[in-house]
This record gives structure tokens, sequence and C-alpha cells, in this order.
């Protein structure tokens, strides 16, 4: 009988759950769900390779084209690539990767950024 | 007159994670208990030899899923005084907040399946509705409802901003409101009295040389609390540790329902002290020598003992988790019990077997 | 930095735990560590009003100490894993289950399988 206030509540009040697949809330802004990475502007540095706690990132350079992988099942969605990426091409949406019924890897191809030319010519001699 | 052996577990509805029980039973009475352990035993202390002491915080926090900030938080105090790296004021007093609300919701979940398991559903899901309140607040502040994976070595990785701090105030107020609206019937209602007082009897000296920690300990009457140490924010922080003199399972109960009280004051006082300094102080180097650090995790007392050489591969990360050593005063209380009542007092340790076996 | 440990010898070891517990002091665990291809180290871990005191023993691998379970009940649970995942066993042991205590259809081998090997290899990167 001691429960009988929160009993009386919950009867005639609204249900305390949402009708889920025709009722979805909105993300929080800052969850940390599906990694993506902008391929345009990723240097290939493997920064995010190294540090990966589960070692699910792959960073191959292959000619002039780089080729970073992802094995989405065996990320853990903690975020430290997104931390240690140099020029912040890695981001996290707030909202998880739809479920997949195969493992696989994610590859994605990309240039690899132009070293910037050695100046091997001496500076031009002052005119006498 | 004649005995029998009945397997309690690995698979149980009373129990989160596997532990298996041997109950040896004298028509209906137990007279002995055999604990056996290795369900979820994944080597976690092992792969320290693996992946590098940064990496190794990932791999910490999923020791356990309820406790999974205070690991790191111990973890990455090891190693901060290992290698003698001073934390900001504004990260010592964040941790505080994440650990607190850990706490918090840990006890809501255990108070739930405490209720539950002598069949009180209704009381189990109106505080799991509590509960999913702070969920909310995990997930809105630092990105995962459970793992919450905020530490680094230095400080914190994430923060809070001035609607943020308002916001979980406010969640607060109503967390508690609701806590309070409960708690004459968890600790006066007639049912919940007749299943838990004078059951699974510990005493003050039983407790403290079978080595128990946390709510366990305290709940004998030992005043016991790993935040004494003052730790990360609690230097600056007020704080007394919970008591209860029973012995039984309605005064560790009622230590924990204190502690979901005292825990939302606590994260009330760790959000007045927030400054603006720095998140994480820059760490150079690599981690030598031992050290060994504790923390007060939800079920008790937790040490690591770390020990590096100048690699960044630690030599030993050695956990000893609160219900490892909560494991003997169990195998001590159940001898005398009723059967039906084993259930009850296996859930009124708070077993996190995944923290046992890591 | 170096925790303080006394150094004690496996012989006077239960003399010393017994003393300990007497005075009031709580095993809180005990830690063993690889210190080299042949030697070991257990670390005995004790607790009064939060101020923590340790004990630091020597064993060789595949080697036996005295067991303390005898007079703090608490260690056999810790005596049995340090059996199964380093292979040091503790003879006197209240509670033995034998090497059986992680994975009960097959004794661990009487070996150390937890200590870290010596490969020197580059970490591998996808």
């Amino acid at each position: 009988m001691k429960m009988l206030p929160t009993i009386l509540a919950n009867l005639f009040g609204p249900p305390a759950t949402r009708n889920y697949p025709f009722a979805v809330r909105e993300p929080f802004a800052t969850a940390r769900g599906e990694l993506v990475n902008d391929i345009g502007r990723c240097i290939f540095c493997g920064a995010c390779a190294r540090k990966c706690p589960s070692q699910c990132l792959g960073v191959e350079k292959e000619g002039t084209e780089g080729v970073w992988s992802l094995e989405f099942f065996a990320c853990i969605g903690c975020g430290v690539c997104v931390d240690a990426c140099p020029v912040n091409c890695l981001s996290q949406k707030p909202t998880h990767r739809p479920v997949a019924v195969e493992r696989g890897v994610i590859a994605l191809r990309g240039k690899l950024p132009e070293k910037p030319a050695k100046k091997t010519e001496k500076p031009a001699a002052p005119e006498q | 007159m004649a005995r029998s052996v009945i397997p309690f577990g690995p698979q149980h509805p009373v129990l989160p994670e596997p532990i298996h029980l041997s109950i040896v039973v004298e028509d209906e009475k137990v007279v002995e208990a055999l604990p056996t352990l290795g369900y979820v035993h994944r080597g976690l202390e092992m792969l320290a030899t693996k992946r590098d002491y940064n990496q190794m915080i990932q791999i910490v926090e999923r020791v356990c899923g309820i406790c999974s900030m205070l690991h790191s938080m111990c973890y990455c105090q090891g190693i901060e005084e290992m290698m003698g790296v001073e934390v900001p004021r504004r990260a010592r007093m964040l941790r505080v907040v994440w650990s607190e609300l850990h706490r918090l919701h840990s006890h809501l979940l255990w108070l739930g399946l405490f209720a539950d398991s002598f069949g009180f559903e209704a009381l189990f899901m109106q505080l799991w509705k509590i509960r999913e309140k702070v969920m909310d607040l995990n997930e809105a502040t630092t990105g995962n409802r459970v793992i919450v994976s905020v530490n680094v070595v230095g400080g914190v990785r994430a923060d809070l901003d001035e609607s943020q701090v308002r916001w979980i105030r406010d969640t607060l107020a109503d967390v508690e409101a609701a806590i309070k609206s409960l708690r004459s019937t968890i600790m006066n209602d007639s049912t919940v009295c007749r299943r838990t007082r004078g059951v699974g009897v510990l005493s003050r000296q039983a407790a403290y040389d079978l080595g128990a920690a946390g709510p366990t300990l305290r709940g004998s009457g030992v005043a016991q609390d790993m935040r004494q140490l003052k730790y990360a924010g609690f230097d600056e922080i007020a704080f007394e540790p919970v008591v209860e003199t029973d012995g039984d399972c309605w005064a560790r109960s009622t230590v924990r329902f204190r502690e979901c009280l005292q825990s939302i004051d606590l994260v009330r006082q760790g959000l007045d002290r927030l400054d603006g300094g720095e998140l994480a102080a820059k760490v150079k180097g690599k981690p030598e020598g031992e050290v060994i650090t504790r923390v007060e995790q939800p079920r008790g007392e937790c040490l690591y003992y770390l020990k590096g050489n100048g690699d960044k591969f630690l030599d030993r990360v050695r956990i000893r988790t609160p219900t490892f050593a909560n494991i003997p005063p169990l195998a001590a209380m159940l001898p005398g019990l009723d059967f039906a009542n084993v259930p009850v007092v296996v859930l009124s340790i708070d077993p996190c077997i995944s923290c046992t076996e890591r | 930095m170096a925790i303080e440990a006394t150094p004690i010898a496996p012989a006077r070891l239960v003399a010393e735990v017994t003393r300990l517990a007497a005075e009031g002091w709580r095993l809180v665990t005990f830690s063993s560590v690889e210190i080299d291809a042949e030697n070991m180290e257990v670390l005995y871990h004790f607790d009064k009003d939060l101020v923590l005191k340790n004990l630091r023993v020597q064993v060789k691998k595949g080697g036996t100490l005295p067991s303390v379970s005898g007079v703090i009940f608490a260690a056999f649970l810790i005596e049995n894993e340090i059996r199964d995942q380093f292979g040091v066993t503790f003879e006197g042991l209240v509670l033995d289950y034998q090497g059986k205590l992680l994975n009960d259809c097959v004794q661990t081998p009487a070996t150390s399988p937890f200590c870290r090997y010596q490969v020197t290899r580059k970490e591998e990167v996808r």
C-alpha cells in the first residue's frame, strides 16, 4: 500500500515508454555513433590506426592512392581516432550504424596529398 | 536427512552474470556452498602485454559495464602517479561528477534487481524508470549510456557547458524526488522486510576478517570507504561513509539506498566547484615503476597494481575487484539459510561477475 | 617510482601473515608479476584504516609457496586463481580446486600460461 500514490499516478498518467519504431527520439548532439571519414581531406598519416584500441583501422599507401579501411564489426565507437586525427577528417555521427548481416571491411580510397617540392637549385645570384 | 547438492547458476533469473554455486542442502536448509568461477573469463589482464598504456584505458573500462568509468579512473590515476602528471582541478571535479552519476545508476539498477529477486516487479520497473533519466544524462554529456569512455591519462576528454550543468541539476532534482517517494516502500514495506530482515547476517568481525568490501562491509557496521582517501576531487568535498549495523540484507539494501541520495549531493557539490581550467594535462614520457591505487566502486574497494618498465607496454596490470573480495563472505553467509532465500542473499552482495573474472 | 614492500622469505610467510592478522590488518589481495624468464614475485597487500602495507616474496616459475588460507580464509580464491594463471602452486590450501577454478573440464597446465613471452614484433597495422 505504500506504493499507492505512485501506482495511481502511473494509472492515470501518460505511458512511460514511447512507441518505438513509429516515434523515434532525436539523438543527442554529442552521442558517439557511426564513424565516417571525409576521405577527400585524409592525409593517410596512420595516426588513427596506431591509436585504435581494438586495432580495427588500417591505412595503406598504394602508389599515388591511399586506402583507409575500417573493420566495422570490430569498432567499439570510442572516438579515440577522432581525437587523434591531425586534420579532423574523422567524425562520429550521433546515430548508430544500421544492423548488418555480414562482417566486412569498409575501404575508402583517396589521393595521397602531394609532398611540397624540395628546393634543389641555389637561389639566383644577385645581379652585379 | 539425506544431503543433496543443488546447482545454483550459472543461468538463473536473479543473476545478472553467470556464477555457479554448488549448494549442499539438508531438507531445505543450506549446509555449505562452494563457488565456481570461470564463465566470463576474458583474459583482459593479459591484453596489457599487447596494447599500449593508452589503449589499455578502453580495455580496462570494459572489465565491467556498470562501474566502467571508475575502472578507467583508477587506472588513469595509477599511470598519472607513476609518471608524475598533475591533473587539473576542473578535470578532477568532472571525474567526481561522472563517477558519482555512475554510482547512482549502479545502485538504482541493483535496487531494481533486488526487488525483482523477491518478485516485487512493480518496484523494479519504477526504479529502472528513474534510472533512465540518469542514463540520458550520461549519453548527452559523454556520448554513451553505459561505457562512457571519458578518462584519458592526465584528465578527461569531454566537457560540460553551462546549459548542460543546468540540465543536470534539474534532472537530479526530479530523480531525488522520485527516489524519496519510493523510500517508504524500499525500507518499510511489509513484504520487503519479511524477505530481507534477519536474512544473510554477517557479523562485524566476520565481515572484516573475511575481507568484505563496499556496502557488504558498511552494512555490517565498519565505516570504511575508499573515498576517504581523497582521490580525484574528494579532497575538497565533504564526505562521510554511510553505515548500518544490522549486517543483514535489509542493512545492505539501506546502505545502497542512502548512498544514492548521498551521490546526488556529491554531484551537486562537484558541479558547484567547477572552475574554468584545462581539461587534461600534457603527458610526456613512458610509465616506469610500480604503483598501487584504490578507488571506491559502487560494489566496494577496487585495487590496481601497475608495473611499467619504461616501455609503452605495461609489464603488469593487476586488478582486484570488489566482488572477488565479497565471494568468501558470501560462502560464509549462506549456511543455515532456507534454500528459498539463497537468491536474495546472493544478490545482496551485488555480484558483478564480469569484474571478478576479468 | 616504487612502492614500499618488505621482502620476506617464503619460509617466514605464514608466521608474518599470522602476526599481521592478529594486529588487525586485513588482507586485500596478492598480485603475481613476472620478473624475468625464470623468476616471479608475489606481492601481498594488507590494509588497516586506509593504510596499505605490502610484502614481497620471490619464487621461481612453477614453484610452490606456503598457503595462508589457513590463517585468512579469503585467500583461497586468490591462490587458486594464481595457480590457474601463473602456475605457482600453494601448499596447504584449505579449498583446492586443483587447477580447475577457471576451466572445470581440463586442468590448466602447470606452467606459466600468462607470462609475457619474449617475442619482438612490430605492432601490426592492418
